[in-house]
C-alpha cells in the first residue's frame, strides 16, 4: 500500500513545491480605487517614509543590500536636519520576495501607516503588482533598479536606468568599440530579458549585426550544458547575457568549463553587478563586460564619501552597486523634490519634480517630470582581478532617459 | 563538431548530477517511505560544508577532496538529528511528515541566510579540475567529469553497502518486511537512523558537488529538490537501478530537448513527458516486490 500511496502523494507535492519555487510570477493586486484624502501625518516634528524591500525568499540575496543604502541615506538626511525641519521616521516592510506581498504591503504603508512615499521593489513583477495600489491610492514610489522600460506612472519615479540608458549604449559599445558583426542572446525567461532581447534584436537589424541565437533558461535554472554548446557552436562575436541570480553562477561556470575566454568571446551582462561577483567567482568572470550606470569604482568625491560611509556601517568587505546607489540616490531626490515644493503632498512633489537635480555618487543626475525618469550617464564596465568593475567605456554626459524608445526610429513596438 | 555527440554528453552529465542528488533520497524516501521536503536543505548544508571547508583549508587543490567526506558526515547529522526529533514520531504520517519537513527546510534556510549572509558565496574550483579535456572532439568539462565520476562511486558504494554488508542486509530487511525482520531480532529503530544518516549523508555529497556548478546559497536545495523527488518516482521508488535508469533518461531528454527546442520549453515537456509516463505506469520504470503485507 505506502508505495502505491506515496507516488500518488508525490506527485502532488511535487506540483506544490514547483509552485512554491516559481516565485517570479504572481497576480496583481488591484488597489483600492481612488481614496478620500490622504491621511499623511505632517503636524509632528517628523515625517513617515516607507521601505518595502525583500529581506526573505530568493530576491532577498539582492534586495537587503538595497535596504541597507536606502537605511544609510535616511540617516544621512536626519543627521543635516531632515526634510523640511522634519526627521525621517522609518517603517520597513518585507515585500518576501513575492509580488502579491509587495501589493500587501504597499497598501498598508500607504492606508494604515500613512507614509509620505514608499522606496523599494526590485523584480519587474513586484513593480507592476504595486503599479494599481500606488495609482489607486495617489501615492508615491521610487523605484530603484534598471529595467526593461516601456513604463511611465504618474505615481512612480524610476531612478535605475531605462533601456536607452544601459541596454542600447551597451551595445553601441560592442558596434562601435569591440566591432562586433554577430552576437549570441543568452537570457531568463521573464519579461526583462525577452523585452530586452526584443529590442537588441530591432537594433542588430538596424545595424547590419547578426543574431546567431536566443536562448532562454527558466528563472532559477542551473543546468546550462546545452545551452553553452549552442553559444560555442555558434561562434558568435560576443555574447549578450540578461541572466538573472543563480543562472549566472552556473552559467559562467559552464562557459570557462568549456573553454571559452573573455578574450575569445567576450560576455556583457546587464544583471551582475560588484555584489554577485564573489558569488559567480571573480575567476569565472574577470574580463567580462557589465553594462551599467554606477559603479563601486568611480572616482569622484561624492562617491568616495558613499563608498566610505558604506563600509563604516556595514563592514569593510562590503561593497556598492548600481541598484544600492540609484535608491541611496532616489531618497535624495524626494528630499529635493518636496523642499523645491515645500511640501509633503503626492500632487505638489510631482508638480515640483522637473529638474531637481542631486550629485549622486554615479555623478549629476535630473529628474524628468514628463516621464519620471532622471538623465544618468551609461558605462560599460570590466570585470578586474579584485572583483570590482572598472569603467571601460562612458557615454560622456547624461542621456535623457527615453521609456518608450520615442527618439530611435529603427523601434517598433 | 558532431551535436548529436555533444547532446549525449551533456546529457548524460546532466543525469548524473539528478542521480547524485536522487540517490539519498532513494534510501530516506524510497526504502523508508519519509517524504523529506528538507533533502534539498541537506544539499545546500553539503555546500556550505563545502565553502567552510574552503575557509579553512588553505589549499584549494585539496579542500575540494576534504569537503566531500566532511558533507557526508554534515547531511547525515542532520538527517539523524531530524529523524530522532520529529520524524520517528510521524512515519505512519506522510501528509504530516511532508508539511513538518518543508518547514524544518524553511528554517535551515533561514539559518544558512542568517550564519552565512543572503548573497551566494563562492566555493573556489581546484586548479585540477579547470578546463575540460577533448572526448571525441567534444569538450567535456572537468568539473563535469569528475561529477560523473563521483556520482558512479557512490552508487557502487551504495550497491555494496546494501549487498555486502550486515547494516545492508537489515535495511534490505526492513525494507521488505518490517515486522518479520523485527521478530528475528534486527532493532528497526536502529536501521531507520542508519539508513536515514546515509541517505541524508549522500544528499551533503551531492551538495558540495554541485558547487563546482552552481551557486552555493539559501536557495540552493529549493532548486533541486523537485528534480530530486521526480527521479525517485519516475525510476520506480525504492529501486536503485530504476533512479539510475530514470536519472540518465531524463538528463538526455532534457538535453535533447533543450538543443531543438528551448530551455523552458524543454522543462514543459519534460514534466509533461513525466506525468504522462506515470499515469501508464504509476509504479515507476522498476518497481519492489514486497512479502510485507501492508
Amino acid at each position: 500500500m505506502r508505495t502505491k500511496f506515496s507516488s500518488r502523494l508525490l506527485a502532488a507535492s511535487s506540483v506544490l513545491a514547483l509552485g512554491m519555487t516559481a516565485t517570479a510570477c504572481g497576480g496583481a493586486k488591484t488597489g483600492a480605487a481612488a481614496t478620500s484624502e490622504s491621511c499623511v501625518d505632517t503636524s509632528g516634528d517628523t515625517i513617515k517614509i516607507g521601505f518595502l524591500n525583500s529581506l526573505s525568499g530568493t530576491m532577498a540575496i539582492s534586495e537587503t543590500t538595497v535596504f541597507k543604502s536606502l537605511s544609510m541615506a535616511a540617516e544621512e538626511i536626519n543627521a543635516d536636519g531632515g526634510v523640511l525641519g522634519k526627521k525621517l521616521e522609518i517603517v520597513s516592510e518585507d515585500g518576501q520576495s513575492e509580488p502579491t506581498v509587495f501589493a500587501e504591503k504597499a497598501t498598508k504603508l500607504i492606508q494604515d501607516d500613512c507614509v509620505a512615499a514608499v522606496f523599494g521593489g526590485w523584480t519587474s513583477s513586484s513593480r507592476k503588482a504595486m503599479l494599481p495600489v500606488f495609482e489607486g491610492n495617489d501615492a508615491l514610489l521610487f523605484y530603484p533598479v534598471q529595467y526593461e522600460g516601456l513604463e511611465s506612472s504618474h505615481n512612480i519615479f524610476y531612478t535605475g536606468a531605462t533601456t536607452n540608458q544601459q541596454i542600447i549604449p551597451a551595445l553601441d559599445f560592442l558596434k562601435q568599440e569591440k566591432k562586433i558583426e554577430s552576437i549570441f542572446l543568452v537570457g531568463s525567461d521573464y519579461v526583462f530579458p525577452r523585452t530586452a532581447n526584443k529590442i537588441i534584436k530591432q537594433y542588430a537589424a538596424a545595424k547590419g549585426i547578426e543574431v546567431l541565437g536566443e536562448e532562454y533558461q527558466p528563472l532559477g535554472s542551473t543546468d546550462f550544458g546545452t545551452v553553452v554548446d549552442k553559444v560555442k557552436a555558434a561562434g558568435a562575436d560576443a555574447v549578450f547575457n540578461t541572466l538573472n541570480g543563480d543562472s549566472n553562477v552556473a552559467f559562467f561556470k559552464e562557459y570557462k568549463g568549456k573553454g571559452l575566454t573573455a578574450s575569445a568571446m567576450p560576455v556583457l551582462s546587464v544583471s551582475i553587478a560588484e555584489e554577485e561577483v564573489p558569488g559567480v567567482g571573480v575567476g569565472n568572470l574577470e574580463g567580462q563586460y557589465t553594462a551599467w550606470n554606477y559603479y563601486q569604482t568611480i572616482d569622484s568625491p561624492a562617491n568616495q564619501k558613499f563608498v566610505t560611509d558604506f563600509k563604516a556601517a556595514n563592514g569593510a568587505k562590503a561593497v556598492t552597486s548600481d541598484p544600492m546607489e540609484a535608491a541611496y540616490t532616489s531618497l535624495h531626490l524626494w528630499k529635493g523634490m518636496v523642499e523645491k515644493a515645500d511640501s509633503f503632498a503626492v500632487e505638489d512633489v510631482i508638480d515640483a519634480a522637473d529638474g531637481v537635480t542631486y550629485d549622486a555618487p554615479e555623478g549629476t543626475v535630473e529628474v524628468d517630470g514628463e516621464n519620471h525618469h532622471i538623465a544618468k550617464t551609461a558605462l560599460v564596465g570590466q570585470v578586474n582581478a579584485e572583483g570590482l568593475i572598472d569603467t571601460v567605456w562612458s557615454s560622456d554626459e547624461p542621456i535623457e532617459p527615453d521609456p518608450y524608445l520615442k527618439s530611435y526610429d529603427w523601434w517598433k513596438n | 563538431m558532431d551535436t548529436l555527440l555533444a547532446q549525449v554528453f551533456t546529457g548524460i552529465s546532466a543525469g548524473a548530477v539528478l542521480l547524485l542528488i536522487a540517490l539519498g533520497l532513494t534510501l530516506t524516501f524510497g526504502q523508508m517511505g519519509v517524504i523529506n521536503m528538507a533533502h534539498g536543505e541537506f544539499i545546500m548544508a553539503g555546500a556550505y560544508t563545502a565553502y567552510v571547508v574552503s575557509t579553512i583549508v588553505a589549499s584549494t587543490e585539496l579542500s575540494l577532496l576534504i569537503a566531500l567526506p566532511a558533507g557526508f558526515v554534515v547531511g547525515g547529522l542532520l538527517g539523524v538529528a531530524l529523524e530522532a526529533s520529529v520524524l520517528r514520531w510521524m512515519y505512519a504520517r506522510p501528509l504530516d511528515t511532508l508539511l513538518v519537513t518543508y518547514g524544518v527546510g524553511l528554517v535551515l534556510q533561514q539559518l544558512a541566510r542568517d550564519i552565512f549572509g543572503a548573497p551566494a558565496k563562492e566555493v573556489p574550483a581546484p586548479g585540477w579540475l579547470d578546463g575540460s579535456i577533448p572526448i571525441l572532439g567534444y569538450d567535456f568539462p572537468l568539473t563535469r567529469l569528475f561529477i560523473l565520476v563521483l556520482a558512479a562511486s557512490c552508487v557502487a558504494a551504495l550497491l555494496a553497502v546494501l549487498r555486502f554488508t550486515a547494516l545492508g542486509r537489515q535495511i534490505r530487511a526492513t525494507v521488505g518486511n518490517r515486522d518479520l525482520a523485527e521478530t528475528i531480532g534486527i532493532s528497526t529503530r536502529r536501521t531507520d537512523r542508519a539508513t536515514f544518516f546515509i541517505g541524508s549523508g549522500l544528499a551533503g555529497v551531492a551538495g558540495v558537488a554541485l558547487t563546482l556548478l552552481g551557486s552555493t546559497g539559501p536557495n540552493l536545495g529549493t532548486s533541486y529538490i523537485v528534480q530530486a523527488f521526480l527521479v525517485v518516482v519516475v525510476g520506480g521508488i525504492g529501486h536503485l537501478k530504476g533512479t539510475i535508469v530514470a536519472a540518465l533518461g531524463i538528463g538526455l531528454l532534457q538535453a535533447f530537448l533543450a538543443h531543438a527546442l528551448t530551455g523552458s520549453v524543454a522543462q514543459v515537456l519534460v514534466l509533461l513527458a513525466i506525468v504522462a509516463f506515470l499515469q501508464l505506469r504509476p509504479q515507476g520504470i522498476l518497481s519492489v516486490r514486497t512479502r510485507s503485507l501492508a
